[in-house]
């Protein structure tokens, strides 16, 4: 039985991937082909692999019981010396190497894998995985999702942050509202690595040079849209084929398709005026061709229209990732104002894409080491301040990141203004269940739009989708 | 087409050939089996539960049209296997053992020598019409994105493509030896008596091949309903555009490991077993596989 066991672990982790592949300029682990489908064909081949193997691993019994007591609101594992195991996606390991290089007395495992991109759901999978074999969790992970929560406290996975692990005024430092998706009934279980407020991105030496007012009204981005359509065919004034379409327009536009209203509790509506309008929108945008169709991150859009772009509504990592970091814009040209508003709705709100979260393992054996690596991750200068591509969800740090960020001179204007502003606008009724938003409107509705139909005709099978998934994880859905 | 065994000799070493295959056998197939109906039919506290699993998988929204896609995936795989199998092992046949037969049966096994995810992640590239080899004809039939490739409307097609191109080598150069089993004079024979090669390929050929073509149903229909590497796959590469819970085993996958419910996982594997069975004893029945020539 113990062969058993010993086998079976070297075989889930004998396929992980200990080298190191360059990182990926691009923010929160967006999906591209080549390199990145590569490593995910892996994933999901050592997931096939995993699952096969659970069956043996699960005959031999039980998990490793611990005999430690409970401390800072958990049951503590025995501490032991050891390597401090961390998983990152591509995007954050320079986080970790960066404190590596700075700690070179800590043993550290690196561990790259998707980063939950897209809701896989890896991270769920293999701790599922790890709670039947009773060993293997790392100590820190890093997700690119914000659900993480939903699942991982009742998979008694996330330790408890604010019951002695960490100080309280450590905490205090995340801008207001930055840990929610990390908070079960008061206790934090994650902690935030970077906001993704929604701005509205564009080039400003186009902008200028046709003589174009950047609109500070959706009706203005719509008649703007459809002027450059007219004027300047292929140009775009952004793009609605990604899976985090939604979070962008929709959410930012106040549609109700995601109210999270309890632990297990979900009221969903994408019908309202809310939704339709911004549906509309978008629709008329895509007839007209100067809004794309397809996806940021895919190989065309890479190829065919990344130098075509006028103006492009989206999160606050799409200034590095994107821009500087994928399509390589130019220095001095790409310029944030704030997202467009509705002219009869007087509270501005912006959607948000992201942001990831960093947990740290209940069944830690190197608490002490895990708890100074999230601690620095999370709020060094050194790290969030000056190499994060995205907004810094830890308030001192951001500010930092901001000084960098105008020092730098990539942009065409200050960016402070409309980042900070949006920061305090996402609109708190789009919550984080623990099914995939991103991965429902992949599946529902981006297979539709390809095909050329209309995001209003699609809105309401996408409530279906939604209410169904949201049954199928316990949830009770209410319209 | 068996021809006469010598006298059966017993041999002490026998044991040990077949000592291998009968452990991991037991290991990866018989006690996993057995593990997965003790699942299937209790309750997370181990409480014997009846029925209850198959009845909350087959109230799933996503089971039903799982098990849709899968039949239809079904269809175009086995149609197209066992057409195109048949018929490629009959013109290998026909070009005998000279250079040009040895490369085609060398060509058809080699996409089989990948490993399955690996044969699967080159089709992800073939697909793309930006990064193709065949983009031009991808284009030519009016695919200007991988989005538009993937369309669900294709899938059965392209799945089965897939299979096909990964799985079926093996099987025309196992018919292509069955094929050469015949014996010549009965070939000859049809020749003085003025079949053609289609008359020959009908009446002595096909029928004398009928056992090993059910012998490929069985297992590729076994196969088929179990679809998983490539809809998975797929749903990686297309960020959850298409091939999500695609296939019941995607299904049992997904309640398995993101609803954490092993039980009702189990129930749905051990519904596609019964499948798989049902559908083997019919065709072993109705062939008359077992029987001796």
């Amino acid at each position: 039985m113990l062969l058993t066991r010993a086998l079976m672990r070297s075989l889930i982790w004998g396929f992980f991937s200990r080298a190191h592949p360059p990182p990926r300029p691009s923010g929160r682990a967006p999906h591209r082909r080549g390199a990145a489908m590569i490593r995910r064909i892996r994933t999901v081949a050592l997931l096939a692999a995993g699952a096969a193997l659970t069956l043996a691993a699960t005959a031999c019994g039980g998990a490793a019981d611990s005999t430690a007591g409970a401390k800072d609101g958990f049951t503590q594992a025995p501490q032991s010396d050891g390597p401090l195991t961390v998983w990152v996606d591509s995007t954050r390991l320079p986080a970790a190497q960066l404190y590596q290089k700075q700690h070179p007395a800590v043993k550290m495992d690196i561990v790259t894998y998707d980063g939950d991109a897209n809701g896989s759901n890896y991270l769920q999978t293999k701790v599922s995985l790890f709670n039947r074999t009773g060993n293997g969790w790392p100590d820190v992970v890093f997700s690119s999702q914000n659900n993480e929560a939903t699942w991982a406290v009742t998979a008694k996975f996330a330790a408890p942050l604010n019951k002695g692990l960490l100080p309280q005024s450590l905490l205090d430092g995340w801008a207001r509202n930055a840990n929610q998706p990390c908070t079960v009934d008061g206790t934090v279980y994650c902690l935030r690595n970077d906001l993704a407020q929604t701005v509205l991105w564009y080039d400003a030496t186009l902008m200028a040079q046709w003589g174009y007012q950047v609109p500070t009204t959706w009706e203005q981005y719509e008649a703007l849209g459809k002027k450059v359509a007219a004027e300047h065919p292929g140009y775009l004034v952004g793009a609605a084929g990604d899976t985090f379409t939604p979070e962008i327009y929709l959410w930012a536009s106040k549609c109700g398709a995601n109210h999270i209203t309890g632990p297990k509790a979900v009221t969903v509506n994408t019908t309202s005026p809310a939704c339709t309008r911004m549906a509309s929108l978008l629709d008329s945008l895509i007839a007209a061709r100067s809004m794309s169709a397809g996806s940021v991150f895919s190989s065309d859009f890479d190829k065919n229209e990344a130098d075509k772009i006028l103006m492009m509504p989206g999160p606050s990592w799409y200034g590095g990732s994107l821009f500087q970091g994928t399509f390589k814009t130019p220095k001095g040209r790409i310029a944030v104002a704030p997202m467009p508003q509705w002219s009869d709705d007087p509270s501005p709100a912006v959607g948000n894409v992201g942001g990831g979260t960093w947990l740290l393992s209940a069944h830690s054996a190197h608490l002490k080491a895990a708890t100074d690596f999230l601690t620095w991750v999370t709020t060094s200068d050194d790290y969030q301040g000056k190499v994060a591509v995205g907004y810094p969800a830890y308030a001192p740090a951001a500010k930092t990141w901001l000084a960098a960020q105008s020092a730098a001179g990539y942009y065409a204007n200050d960016v402070i203004g409309p980042l900070q502003a949006a920061a305090g606008q996402v609109w708190p009724d789009w919550g984080y269940g623990q099914f995939s938003q991103e991965a429902i409107w992949a599946a529902t509705v981006t297979p539709g739009l390809t095909a050329g139909k209309s995001l209003v005709s699609m809105l309401p099978a996408w409530q279906q989708a939604i209410a169904d998934y949201a049954r199928s994880d316990g949830y009770q859905v209410t319209r | 087409m068996t021809t006469a065994a010598s006298r059966p000799r017993r041999s002490r070493s026998a044991p040990g050939f077949v000592a291998g295959y009968v452990i991991l056998l037991a290991a990866f197939g018989v006690v996993p089996t057995v593990y997965a109906i003790y699942y299937a039919f209790t309750d997370s506290g181990g409480a014997f539960a009846g029925l209850s699993n198959f009845a909350v998988a087959a109230a799933d929204f996503r089971f039903l049209p799982s098990i849709g896609h899968v039949a239809l995936y079904l269809v175009c795989w086995l149609a197209a296997l066992v057409v195109f199998v048949v018929g490629l092992a009959l013109l290998l046949h026909r070009l005998g053992a000279r250079g040009v037969g040895r490369a085609l049966r060398l060509l058809y096994y080699l996409p089989g020598a990948l490993a399955g995810a690996a044969s699967v992640l080159v089709w992800l590239f073939v697909l793309d019409p930006a990064v193709s080899p065949v983009g031009f004809l991808l284009r030519a039939v009016g695919y200007q994105t991988f989005g538009q490739v993937i369309a669900p409307g294709n899938l059965p097609v392209l799945f089965a493509m897939i299979a096909f191109w990964t799985g079926a080598g093996g099987w025309i150069v196992v018919m292509y030896g069955a094929l050469n089993t015949i014996s010549p004079e009965v070939l000859e024979a049809a020749r003085i008596d003025g079949a053609g090669a289609w008359q020959t390929a009908r009446r002595i050929q096909i029928p004398l091949l009928r056992k090993w073509i059910v012998y490929m149903v069985i297992l590729a229909f076994a196969g088929g309903t179990q679809l998983f590497v490539e809809p998975q796959l797929l749903s990686q590469a297309s960020v959850g555009v298409a091939g999500r819970d695609y296939s019941p085993n995607q299904l049992s996958y997904d309640f398995a490991f993101q609803n954490d419910d092993v039980n009702t996982a189990a129930a749905i594997s051990v519904e596609l077993l019964v499948v798989g069975l049902v559908v083997a004893a019919v065709f072993v029945v109705r062939s008359g596989f077992f029987d001796a020539d």
